[in-house]
């Protein structure tokens, strides 16, 4: 709690007991030489009043000042005035001391939320050890670290910058980014992120970016300016809030005038209008909407996800579709070497060591599956056969020379060409073919894995109510066919260019409001790398394993920080969540507000009443909010 | 020049009047004031930065006199 905080709250509970002792002394009638006389009562009272809320009464006359005389000082300072006008000096006295608890409460609770996020976001790093050119070590803060500095991390730091390890080697605890708990090893070579905690090993890391371009200061700005991108219920409420305040008060103006002439009960009706006066504050409503989402998007980073504003927060509610890029999203994006399966005579190594001395200076993603079974099988390079003459045929493979006989390692088209007629493999998987000469070998079958959780992830997106997982790849379509059959998707959209994916994804946007709603939404998953224009076009574009990657994290909305596609259903809980709540403080403190209103009008709701209405239905509404940042409510299941 | 400092300021919707009121001080390119984070963020020219930060808390305080920065 604040300085501040600690003394307002005394002054409101030095005014609360003052202000129930006059009360007990007046109603019980001990001193009838004081309250029997209106003025002096009048002024008694005015001592609590004036205690406990004079900045109120200062900040209306400020309000009138700076023409902005709608605001809530001055609509409590008007009520106040009303009531003690009215005679009904205890009631004045009872809004503005509830009035100004109940503002008390809300900086408390503001405050208290404000502060669990910055708790469930604590990566600052507080200094950095830089290492000087005699070898020795000075602390300095993180924000004077430049790229290129020699850093030296000890056990149990927080890795102050991005950099890269030059010698050293640790698990580093990567939780408080990514809500990972199994720690990372890292080697000399290895790219570390700031805001990780170093475990026990002892780390020399060179930075490579400065503090402010590290992913710590990415991640708190991006946090800190979701809250700026407002929601559709927060521009709503606020909308609803400037034409709710002034028809209060203009209801209460008339109530105050119109039935007095008929009736000549001026003072009756202006107590009334009072009441409309105290209930016409839209606090509740607008600080409720804003807290909540605050909360929710506290709540994802706490799980290792960043949501970029309150609005993605919102659409990720009403998810209907989601379509995810193939590889490297679903699937791992390493290939191995799955099946090997050598003609008839030929021996398993015998066709692998070929294939690998074929590949053994390429560098495509085929190649590197296979030299990396050969070293699974402990063949070295020096068992390689000595080849020259190695000739690339794109498309279809390589041939290389061996003792004047001509080897072949490629797909189905290059053992057409050589007359070959090389069976066919399976569907999933791709196929390399070797032969020599005219003699075929054998076959390598390489695919690349699914992740493996994937399957699950998908399950529980359908569960959090996802209607359709569509899948896009650039593959042949047999492979996209057979990912999608071991994880249940439900389209596949195969041998797509990068540029047709944007389309597709148009396509599906434009049938998605005819098939499932106005409301339902489409999300594009993918790992940010080369799909930023698909991420962007889609409602909510989520990139996935973007720890570092900064591509990644200024094209997406929605930011998964480790690899794990589950993250995306548990977002989608907490949205729903978020929005549930928010709708749901809406609605209490509407029908709180208006049932008092009517009730205030004919004359059943006092002020007391009122009072509940703005300041209670204020503070029921904050801690519904906070009910979100209960952070292991969204934890993954195991 | 853009900076970002801590700052004190009580409800959202004084927030936003702050935010308005300075966003309309000669020589600021942007402002922002942040309710949940309690930040407030400066844009403003270089030469001039000082002047014109000193000058947006005084009109911040005319607005909401519990509106402070932490310099």
């Amino acid at each position: 709690m604040s300085a501040k905080l600690r003394k307002e709250l005394r002054i409101d509970i030095l005014a609360l007991v003052l202000f129930f002792a006059i009360m007990a002394v007046d109603k019980t009638g001990l001193l009838p030489a004081v309250f029997d006389h209106k003025w002096i009562s009048l002024l008694v009272y005015l001592i609590p009043y004036f205690l406990v809320g004079w900045d109120v009464v200062r900040e209306a006359a400020l309000g009138i000042k700076n023409r902005r005389p709608l605001d809530e000082s001055f609509l409590m300072t008007l009520a106040t005035i009303g009531a003690f006008v009215t005679g009904e000096n205890s009631e004045a006295v009872a809004v503005m001391l509830f009035y100004q608890i109940g503002e008390w409460f809300q900086s408390y609770a503001v405050g208290q939320s404000r502060r669990s996020i910055t708790e469930l976001m604590d990566i600052v790093p507080e200094y950095a050890n830089l290492e000087l050119e005699d070898g020795s070590v000075e602390t300095i803060d993180a924000d004077d670290v430049e790229p290129g500095n020699i850093l030296v991390i000890r056990a149990g730091e927080r890795i102050p910058v991005d950099g890269e390890v030059l010698s050293g080697e640790s698990l580093i605890d990567t939780a408080a980014l990514t809500g990972e708990s199994v720690p990372r090893s890292v080697h000399a070579g290895d790219e570390v992120i700031s805001g990780c905690v170093n475990g026990d090993g002892l780390l020399r890391v060179r930075a490579l970016k400065a503090f402010e371009d590290s992913t710590v200061a990415k991640v708190l700005e991006m946090v800190e300016e979701a809250s700026e991108k407002k929601s559709h219920t927060e521009n709503f409420i606020t909308r609803f809030a400037r034409y709710y305040t002034p028809i209060v008060v203009a209801a209460a103006v008339i109530l105050a005038i119109v039935p007095s002439l008929f009736t000549g009960a001026w003072s009756t009706w202006i107590y009334r209008a009072c009441t409309f006066l105290v209930i016409s504050c839209p606090c509740a409503l607008v600080i409720s909407v804003p807290l909540a989402f605050f909360g929710g998007i506290g709540a994802a980073s706490s799980q290792g996800v960043l949501v970029k504003g309150s609005n993605f927060l919102e659409l990720m509610a009403h998810l209907d579709t989601v379509v995810s890029d193939k590889t490297g999203t679903l699937t791992m994006g390493n290939f191995s070497v799955t099946e090997i399966r050598p003609a008839e005579g030929v021996e398993e190594r015998q066709l692998l060591t070929t294939a690998a001395a074929v590949e053994a200076m390429s560098t495509h993603p085929i190649a590197v599956s296979i030299r990396q079974r050969m070293a699974e099988e402990g063949i070295a390079d020096a068992d390689l056969p000595e080849l020259s003459n190695i000739t690339n045929h794109s498309g279809r493979g390589l041939t290389a020379e061996r003792d004047g006989s001509v080897l072949s390692v490629g797909n189905a088209r290059m053992m057409e060409e050589l007359g070959i007629s090389a069976p066919s493999g399976s569907d999933a998987a791709t196929a390399v073919y070797v032969a020599e000469g005219s003699r075929y070998l054998g076959a390598l079958y390489i695919r690349d894995e699914v992740k493996p959780d994937a399957k699950r992830a998908l399950k529980e997106m359908k569960e959090e109510g996802v209607r359709q997982v569509i899948m896009l790849t650039g593959d042949r379509q047999s492979v996209g066919d057979a990912v999608a059959q071991e994880l249940n998707v439900d389209h596949v959209y195969a041998e797509l260019l990068p540029q047709i994916k944007v389309e597709k994804v148009e396509e599906l946007l434009s049938e998605l409001p005819l098939k499932a709603g106005k409301n339902a939404k489409l999300a594009f998953v993918g790992d940010g790398i080369n799909d930023a224009p698909v991420l962007s076009r889609a409602d909510v574009g989520i990139a996935m394993g973007s720890l570092g990657s900064d591509a990644a994290i200024e094209a997406a909305d929605v930011v998964i920080m480790d690899d794990n596609l589950r993250k995306i259903p548990v977002v989608m809980r907490i949205a729903r969540k978020t929005v549930g709540i928010s709708t749901g403080n809406i609605i209490f403190a509407l029908a709180v507000k208006l049932l008092i209103l009517l009730l205030g009008a004919l004359g059943y709701a006092n002020m007391w009443a009122a009072v509940f209405a703005d300041v209670g239905v204020a503070v029921l509404c904050i801690l519904n909010s906070m009910r979100l940042l209960m952070r292991k409510q969204f934890r993954l299941p195991e | 020049m853009k900076k970002k400092f801590k700052c004190e300021i009580d409800c959202a919707n004084c927030a936003a009047a702050v935010e308005e009121a300075v966003k309309k001080i000669d020589g600021v390119i942007d402002a922002k004031v942040n309710f949940m984070m309690q930040k407030f963020t400066l844009e403003a020219d270089d030469d001039r930065f000082d002047t014109i930060l000193e000058e947006a808390i005084k009109v911040g305080r005319k607005i909401e006199p519990d509106f402070s920065v932490e310099v």
